[in-house]
């Protein structure tokens, strides 16, 4: 197990990098802490594959440094940083039994047969692996093949991280939330540093403590997941994770308030902006914005557009002035059929410079 | 539910009957009728029954090109396969020279069999080929017109270089489909080279590989032109396979009975040989 810290990691697949758009990483430093679990999260292409190949050694990244515990490894390959990896699609070797398959990494370690059946066992009883460990890996179905992948990274004892590539692509729905789970117990149990790439939000908003959301090659965001979803730092992650994403309008600031269309809005952070220019946009999820009451004339006129009915709730997409404001309405709430006014929630409104959260003094907290 | 009868249908069916007649069923039926007859002259036929393949069966002429056959057969298995296999391994997966081993290696396959043959023989011949001036430079007696051995070094040598390209080509496709995973997945496992040729490699290539040995099997067992070409069957009969043997009988002394009943007896071996590899080989795999 170990403390992970990444150095102004970048790496680039080019050459000659010179232009921004030629990293795949642009200067990440991040510190993990031994024992988390950790999400990487971000749309395909964004990086977190690459990222994972150079935590995991397959990769040797252009600048920067990765240190395990404090140690040096940029340099060392996958095997001495001792690891484990789960790819995207079961690797599994097909000739040999569910038992030489976990046996595997421990037998070319040369580790002695008494130990390496003690531990084989150890690790089939945690994945429920036990009653097949006489069967050939070839034959099991893509989540038992996966739960092998897993298996030969839990059979080291001493692997420092164990890093997933998107691993439950294959697997059928219904068992993605039976082996997400599993995972998160073995986490609690074994308490190894795990580190989770996916682009599905759900996945990684319930495996991980902390979630690194990624974009173009950058990390726009690390939190947990509440503070991902109440304090967006970045209208990527707001828009990101979420469903429906949260809105973005476009507003301007005077003497530290807001305004929407020319209608003041309260948000939490507006008066923290310096005044220095840049696109400023105003960020309220769906979840904070409602219905003022029949005949209260405060807030942003608006025309209904449309409601869907989502389960518990429904999603109404009304509009101001062309700008689109998606809300979340609780069923059993009555709904205005054609204009009405909508309110949004003091504090969780923030504004955003360039796309990123304005912070400094001035703000409400 | 009505379904319409449209008897019109069969005409969809009739080109492939008439090709089908034509290059397989009506040449195989003449020779089974001429392998139940003996016939004399033009047009006079006497039924014989199962004399030609009992004479056939017990002749030890045929025993011999059949033991020849094998052992050839054999011989180029043993050494195609494995080296055909190590080339794949060695050749780039990426960058520019995938292109100028790919190329190289479907060279010999382009070449006409005949002309393979032609090329060998004066490659091999006593007086100014360079193989026989590189062997004699190197101390070897050799002169494969008058020693069986030498003959039989220069077959088989010419088979080598003409078919391994065909397993390196089928083996070199099957190890590009092996996703990178598997190797980082190794690499992770700790597997040294000889655990990632043997548990990763090997097991994706074993369909590859069925079907390499198959080809190989069928070809090498109906060879032919090249070693007509090269040795014409000598010295002596030591080279004379299965189809020189027949083309002798058939052609050479216009035994038209023993030669149709000697072509079906081959036919059987190799579709019996094909089948017994096929299934064991299968067997195998999904066990």
């Amino acid at each position: 197990m170990a403390q992970i810290q990444l150095r102004e990691l970048r790496h680039s697949y080019v050459d000659q990098p010179a232009a921004d758009s030629d990293w795949a990483l642009k200067r990440l430093t991040i510190d993990w802490a031994d024992g988390g679990a950790y999400a990487l999260l971000g749309p395909s292409g964004c990086g977190k594959t690459t990222l994972l190949n150079v935590i995991s050694g397959l990769l040797r990244p252009t600048g920067g440094q990765i240190l395990f515990d404090g140690r040096d490894v940029t340099d060392a390959s996958p095997e001495q940083r001792n690891i484990a990896q789960v790819f995207q699609f079961p690797v599994i070797y097909d000739t040999m039994t569910v038992y030489d398959n976990l046996a595997f990494p421990l037998r070319n370690r040369g580790v002695d047969a008494r130990e390496v059946d003690r531990r084989v066992r150890e690790v089939a009883e945690m994945l429920e692996l036990d009653d097949m460990l006489r069967h050939r890996a070839a034959g099991l179905t893509a989540d038992g093949k996966q739960k092998i992948s897993l298996g030969r990274g839990l059979a080291r004892s001493d692997v420092n991280v164990i890093m997933f590539d998107e691993p439950l692509t294959v697997i059928d729905p219904h068992l993605k939330w039976v082996l997400r789970s599993k995972l998160k117990e073995l986490h609690q149990r074994i308490r190894v540093t795990m580190i989770y790439v996916t682009h599905d939000q759900t996945e990684a908003l319930t495996f991980a403590d902390q979630v690194v959301v990624m974009n173009d090659g950058e990390i726009v965001q690390t939190g947990t997941p509440v503070e991902l979803f109440e304090r967006p730092n970045h209208t990527f992650v707001g828009h990101f994770i979420g469903s429906p994403g949260m809105n973005v309008l476009p507003c301007e600031i005077a003497d530290g308030r807001a305004a929407f269309g020319g209608l003041s809005v309260e948000s939490v952070n507006a008066g923290a902006w310096r005044g220095d220019g840049g696109r400023l946009e105003l960020g309220v999820r769906p979840e904070f914005v409602s219905f003022a009451p029949a005949g209260a004339d405060d807030g942003i006129p608006v025309r209904v557009v449309k409601a869907l009915d989502a389960g518990r709730h429904r999603i109404v997409e009304t509009e101001h002035a062309g700008h689109k404001i998606k809300m979340l309405v609780p069923e059993g709430e009555a709904i205005p059929s054609d204009t009405a006014h909508v309110r949004f929630a003091p504090e969780r409104t923030w504004v955003y410079r360039d796309g990123w959260l304005v912070t400094g003094e001035g703000a409400a907290r | 539910m009505n379904k319409t009868v449209n008897q019109r249908a069969w005409w969809f069916v009739l080109p492939v009957v008439l090709l089908v007649a034509f290059n397989a069923v009506i040449p195989l039926m003449t020779v089974v009728n001429y392998s139940v007859q003996e016939s004399f002259g033009s047009n006079m036929f006497f039924w014989s029954g199962v004399r030609w393949f009992e004479e056939v069966l017990r002749s030890e002429r045929f025993h011999a090109s059949l033991l020849r056959q094998l052992a050839f057969t054999a011989a180029i298995l043993a050494i195609e396969v494995p080296l055909g296999l190590a080339i794949a391994l060695a050749m780039p997966r990426r960058g520019p020279w995938v292109s100028v081993c790919l190329v190289l290696m479907a060279l010999p396959l382009l070449i006409p069999w005949n002309v393979v043959g032609a090329m060998w023989n004066i490659m091999a011949l006593p007086t100014i080929g360079l193989l026989s001036e590189v062997l004699h430079g190197l101390g070897f007696d050799y002169n494969y017109t008058r020693e069986p051995a030498a003959a039989w070094f220069t077959v088989i040598l010419m088979d080598v270089w003409h078919w391994t390209s065909l397993v390196v080509l089928l083996c070199y496709a099957g190890l590009v489909s092996i996703p990178d995973a598997y190797y980082q997945a190794a690499k992770i496992d700790g597997a040294r080279a000889w655990a990632v040729f043997r548990y990763i490699q090997l097991p994706k290539l074993r369909y590859v590989l069925t079907i390499a040995i198959l080809l190989r099997f069928m070809d090498s067992f109906m060879i032919y032109t090249e070693v007509v070409v090269l040795t014409g069957g000598g010295p002596g009969t030591a080279t004379t396979f299965l189809s020189i043997d027949l083309v002798k009988t058939a052609l050479g002394q216009f035994d038209l009975g023993p030669a149709a009943a000697m072509s079906l007896v081959y036919f059987l071996i190799i579709l019996l040989m094909s089948w017994l590899f096929y299934t064991l080989m299968m067997r195998n795999q999904s066990r």
